[in-house]
């Protein structure tokens, strides 16, 4: 593995490597010394074009914990906004001699892009509405510590669809891993072209949000709303958008009524009182801070398999 | 006496020669036995003692020693696991694979001795990385290294401090351990077989291939 650009590049044993690599590097996060000498000398760039708390964070905080060096370059305050393209900035970058460009972007495709022009392993940390495989990954990771294998599992991925990376590299995963994928959202928030892959991948669709929680799903994965991407009007008041697919005090209590074992997700930043109720965010079977405390974990992970073993031609 | 030759499993031995066997099940079961006598006498006794393994055969063999070391002192000694694959000098030079447990008992390495356990002693090399990996769980007493074979050709000055048995090699010779509970066979041996094994890297037993 030279690069991880989309969930869609890993085969059911990829995914089965790095989440039994993640096992272990959770292990190292409850030790006294939190180090691994494993990436020396090796440099991780973290481009981040679009805000981020915790994947920004947890990159670095993988990084530091296996001694490699990181360093952080935002959008804000680089070069970019003197004007110049993500292309030099990259070409910059790679010039340093740098092993590792993990990047966030704004533009769907800029992850794949930008490995096209470097020499350095390139990580998706998030493009635009495209993908987000580290979490997809973590996603997974977090659910299979509470519910062991997702083989034949259900999980209902509920919200905006629509500008959400977080949902596509999850379907593509929780496929790989076998579980059974529902995705809940109003017609105003399927992407488009999704019904072709539906069918192709065997999704499930609906707009029905209540009946897909009395059918007692294994875990819920709530999206958040991302109104910095949205210019028109995908639902008329956020007051309907939470009657109509929101995790309500009520909805909580449907699926525990349909299954008292089902987990609740959500990738964070949650927008309280939206698309999911303080009431769900914070019960016992929300995952949201495992979630959170997997991303180092799995993140370590996969910059050890990008970058620890020998060198693979790009 | 059998020769052992005959009820050897087929090994992933490429060459046509075959494995020619050096230690049947008895041998391994005696050599353990003076080892954890051993380890008794040089420690005066078995209190203080954490045996820890290095994935996979050696976890079993401290396994089997801390069963010793109970028929001979009365006394449970803790068994660990110490992975020490992020800790490899080597990881450039092959393929990453996901890294083995790391499992310390509850009361941890600081201040007790600890035995490292291995199957084959050969570089170093491992030894090297497990004592790094060591000194970032705790600061142990002291640290004692017990291998069932040490077949020479040291890379490191590592020596270890109980030997199963000392198994001059060639480079071009592979040493195969292979023992009931980690590897799919009947009975415990060590054979010898042609075909170089990369300096220092335990084969993979073949529930992990």
């Amino acid at each position: 593995m030279k690069h991880l650009l989309s969930s869609a590049d890993l085969t059911r044993d990829d995914v089965r490597m790095l989440l039994a690599t993640a096992a272990e590097m959770h292990e190292v996060q409850h030790r006294d010394v939190k180090k691994l000498p494993t990436l020396r000398g090796r440099t991780i760039i973290n481009l981040f074009f679009e805000d981020s708390t915790r994947t920004r964070s947890s990159f670095e905080i993988a990084g530091k914990w296996m001694s490699a060096d990181t360093i952080n370059i935002t959008g804000k305050g680089s070069s970019t906004s003197k004007g110049e393209s993500l292309r030099d900035t990259v070409m910059t970058i790679d010039a340093m001699s740098v092993d590792c460009v993990v990047i966030r972007h704004m533009a769907s495709g800029s992850a794949h892009q930008v490995s096209q022009w470097v020499d350095a392993s390139v990580v998706n940390a998030g493009d635009g509405t495209h993908e987000h495989p580290t979490q997809a990954l973590l996603d997974a990771y977090t659910m299979e510590q509470r519910l062991g294998s997702l083989e034949g599992r259900r999980v209902a991925i509920v919200g905006d669809l629509t500008h959400s990376r977080v949902f596509r590299s999850n379907a593509i995963t929780l496929r790989t891993l076998g579980a059974h994928v529902t995705l809940v959202a109003p017609p105003t928030l399927m992407p488009s072209g999704i019904t072709a892959w539906a069918a192709a991948d065997g999704l499930e669709l609906t707009d029905d949000l209540d009946a897909v929680l009395a059918s007692g799903p294994d875990a819920v994965m709530m999206l958040r709303v991302q109104r910095e991407r949205m210019s028109g009007g995908f639902f008329p008041t956020p007051r309907e958008y939470t009657v109509g697919f929101g995790l309500t005090r009520e909805r909580l209590r449907a699926l525990t009524a349909a299954n008292p074992e089902a987990v609740i997700c959500h990738p964070g930043p949650m927008n309280r009182g939206l698309e999911i109720s303080a009431d769900a965010a914070d019960a016992a079977q929300s995952l949201v801070l495992d979630q959170v405390s997997a991303g180092v974990a799995v993140r370590m992970a996969v910059l050890y398999h990008l970058l620890a073993g020998e060198e693979v031609a790009a | 006496m059998p020769r052992a030759d005959d009820t050897l499993p087929p090994g992933p031995s490429p060459d046509p020669a075959a494995p020619r066997t050096v230690m049947s099940e008895p041998d391994v079961a005696r050599a353990l036995r003076r080892i954890a006598h051993e380890i008794v006498e040089r420690n005066r006794g078995a209190s203080e003692l954490v045996l820890v393994g290095i994935p996979t055969r050696g976890v079993e063999l401290a396994k089997r020693l801390a069963a010793l070391l109970a028929e001979i002192e009365g006394t449970h000694v803790p068994v660990g696991e110490l992975d020490i694959t992020m800790f490899r000098d080597d990881l450039r030079h092959q393929p990453t694979r996901a890294p083995m447990k790391t499992r310390l008992p509850a009361g941890g390495v600081d201040d007790r001795v600890v035995v490292l356990v291995d199957d084959v002693l050969y570089s170093g090399r491992t030894i090297r990385a497990a004592l790094d990996a060591l000194s970032d769980l705790g600061r142990p007493r002291a640290v004692r290294l017990a291998a069932l074979v040490d077949r020479g050709h040291r890379e490191l000055p590592i020596r270890a401090d109980h030997v199963g048995k000392n198994l001059p090699t060639a480079h071009s010779e592979r040493v195969m351990v292979r023992l009931v509970g980690v590897d799919d066979v009947t009975g415990d041996s060590v054979s010898i077989a042609l075909g170089e094994t990369l300096a220092g890297r335990p084969s993979t037993p073949e529930a992990l291939r």
